[in-house]
């Protein structure tokens, strides 16, 4: 590998999807997880039933895919894992990154152990061990949830072995790599799922009563439409749903091959994360309404989400379905088990890449330093009598002030202060069949950032249970205090603090980047990253190209060997807009 | 089940499945390019 002038290295090879299915299925299967299952069909029977399907959709339409878009752009372009992606977009916003993997480390924690239940429930599933108290058992026998929240170390080995068994897995797993371990492991799970999810549907429907549950999911209630909540809800299931706004698919998008069709690839995985709950819709309320009516009650009497839905309500089910029963289990708690492992893989892949990029390591090395840590503390606050309390705030805290205050920044920095949005639409239409300007500037600009803030605020101030004036939960001030306030704004902290840390020139961040950064709305051709340390013998040549930076620097033929060759000559790129004399001034033709 | 309930159900499955008809149908129609040699 030769040097340019400036130390910059030429691009180490790096991993890869093979194929455009490839990602597909990891990216699919990265968006369907435990919620797709668990809480849509809540939140679309709470929200006006059938009425909710056109607000799901608009936001699916203006916001779902319109970010899914603004990660792939900006992970396709940086060709890197999210914090070296925003380096190398605009060096301010790498602390984004950070942040992202601080969100994705806490979430891999609690994530890991609600499967681990899945699995042991797929076992009681043989045996009805929940008897007629579905709801006792989980809390006492299996859970054995401590009576006052806190934090204590009485372990349940109940818990702690199989959490155990899923973090090798893990591991084994994410050592594998991206193609042979996270590409395949969703090309086997995902197929699966999908055919037990229609078994399992398809089943349900054939229960007594299933037909009184999907009427009770799709009865839309219109009056509900002029209501903002719902409309908040529609665009927070989306978002949520998606696997957007923390580092998943900018990651998952760098490993595309350079000349993907990012859009054509969003749409297939944007529409089928809500196929699948459309489906799981109704699966979940035919078998909701099966259990209405053998517990002789309203479908309404029944409804319910999260944890209570799938370790209650369909245990159950499972018990009132006799025979059947074992039968619904293995479909249900095992579809639970793939989904969300195929999200968990996904979940640790945005770390377990960030730290390949800034230390340089391989993947097993980066793998056992990341995923023994996270395995280690899931280990140690989890299975425990207090664990589903700090699951709880934990999981609250960071989807409000990780990944829905995170997205809303994200876009705003990168749109109004880096101004970014039309560089990314044009990478985003480069190759892609689906081509993307205005519209999807201003929707991403505008509109999502708006509904994220209307969701934050919400979330912050609405009466009933805004955390800026509720303890959440009820909980000991001093555990949301640690677990909640404490964790959010420590995650942001310290990705802010990591970002103003220079990059080793052993880190790809000392690579020649594959597309120049943005800077105050211009692409800056020749920008030299002066905060990654280079050689001393290099640093003089440093000094020189920073002080002719917007000069055009002839470059070494080795240097050449992918990162500019990848971008098209300007005569196959369509210009996304052609600047008029207001605009900012974009070099629209040479941009890239 | 209510009449207008099959409605929302059928308008749901057909924009959303049909959504993704339509677009696996558009990535069918424009094959995977390769990359050039060299290229990480």
């Amino acid at each position: 590998m030769g040097e340019h002038p400036t130390g910059a290295k030429a691009p180490s090879k790096r991993e890869g999807f093979s194929s455009r299915k490839v990602f597909l299925f990891a990216a699919v299967g990265s968006a369907v997880g435990l919620g797709n299952i668990w809480r849509f069909p809540y939140i679309a029977y709470q929200n006006g039933g059938g009425a909710f399907m056109i607000p799901y959709i608009v936001a699916l339409l203006t916001a779902g895919l319109t970010f899914l878009y603004f990660d792939y752009a900006i992970g396709h372009r940086g060709r890197a894992s999210s914090p070296l992606s925003y380096r190398r977009l605009n060096r301010g916003t790498e602390f984004i990154g950070w942040w992202h993997m601080g969100m994705a480390s806490v979430i891999a924690i609690y994530y890991a152990v609600i499967l681990a239940w899945a699995m042991r429930y797929l076992i009681f599933s043989f045996s009805n061990a929940w008897g007629d108290d579905a709801k006792g058992f989980f809390n006492n026998d299996f859970l054995q949830v401590a009576a006052e929240p806190g934090v204590s170390f009485d372990f349940n080995l109940g818990i702690l072995v199989p959490l155990a068994v899923l973090w090798i897995a893990l591991i084994a797993v994410m050592c594998l790599g991206v193609q042979n371990g996270v590409g395949k492991a969703n090309i086997i799970f995902m197929p699966l799922l999908i055919i037990m999810f229609l078994i399992l549907v398809v089943y349900s429907l054939t229960l007594p009563g299933a037909f009184n549950g999907v009427n009770a999911l799709f009865t839309p209630d219109w009056s509900r439409l002029w209501d903002g909540k719902v409309w908040v809800a529609a665009y927070g299931q989306i978002f949520y749903s998606l696997s957007i706004g923390f580092g998943i698919m900018v990651t998952y998008a760098s490993y595309m091959k350079r000349k993907s069709d990012l859009t054509g690839s969003g749409a297939v995985v944007g529409f089928a994360n809500s196929g699948f709950e459309i489906l799981a819709g109704i699966g979940v309320f035919a078998a909701l309404g099966f259990m209405a009516q053998s517990s002789g009650v309203e479908v309404k009497e029944v409804v319910s989400n999260g944890i209570g839905l799938a370790f209650v309500a369909y245990p159950t089910i499972i018990s009132q379905a006799g025979a059947a029963g074992a039968l619904i289990g293995v479909l249900f708690f095992g579809s639970l088990l793939f989904a969300g492992f195929t999200s968990l893989i996904s979940i640790l892949e945005v770390v377990v890449a960030g730290v390949q990029d800034k230390f340089n390591l391989g993947r097993i090395a980066s793998t056992v330093v990341v995923l023994v840590p996270l395995g280690v503390l899931s280990l140690l606050l989890m299975p425990t009598s207090t664990g589903l309390y700090v699951l709880d705030i934990l999981d609250k805290f960071v989807n409000i002030f990780g990944i829905l205050l995170g997205g809303v920044v994200a876009i705003l920095v990168v749109t109004f202060i880096v101004g970014a949005l039309p560089t990314l639409a044009a990478h985003l239409s480069r190759y892609s069949s689906i081509k993307v300007r205005w519209t999807w500037m201003i929707m991403i600009g505008l509109v999502t950032p708006a509904v994220l803030i209307v969701s934050l605020l919400d979330s912050l101030f609405n009466p009933e249970d805004g955390l800026a004036h509720h303890v959440y939960g009820d909980y000991p001030q001093w555990l949301v205090g640690i677990f909640g306030w404490g964790m959010s704004a420590g995650i942001l902290i310290l990705a802010i603090i990591i970002s103003l840390l220079p990059w080793s020139k052993n880190s790809r961040a000392a690579e020649e980047p594959p597309a120049p950064p943005v800077v105050f709305w211009r692409v800056r051709k020749n920008h030299v990253d002066s905060t990654v340390r280079r050689a001393s013998k290099a640093s003089d040549h440093l000094a020189a190209a920073k002080a002719q930076e917007a000069t055009a620097i002839a470059a070494e033929p080795l240097v050449q060997v992918s990162a500019p060759a990848a971008e098209p000559a300007a005569a196959s790129v369509e210009p996304v807009a052609e600047p008029a004399a207001e605009d900012v001034v974009i070099p629209w033709k040479k941009e890239n | 089940m209510s009449l207008e309930a099959i409605i929302m159900c059928a308008i749901a499955i057909l924009i959303i499945w049909g959504g993704l008809g339509l677009a696996l149908w558009n990535l069918s129609r424009h094959p995977e390019l390769e990359d050039d040699d060299n290229e990480s």
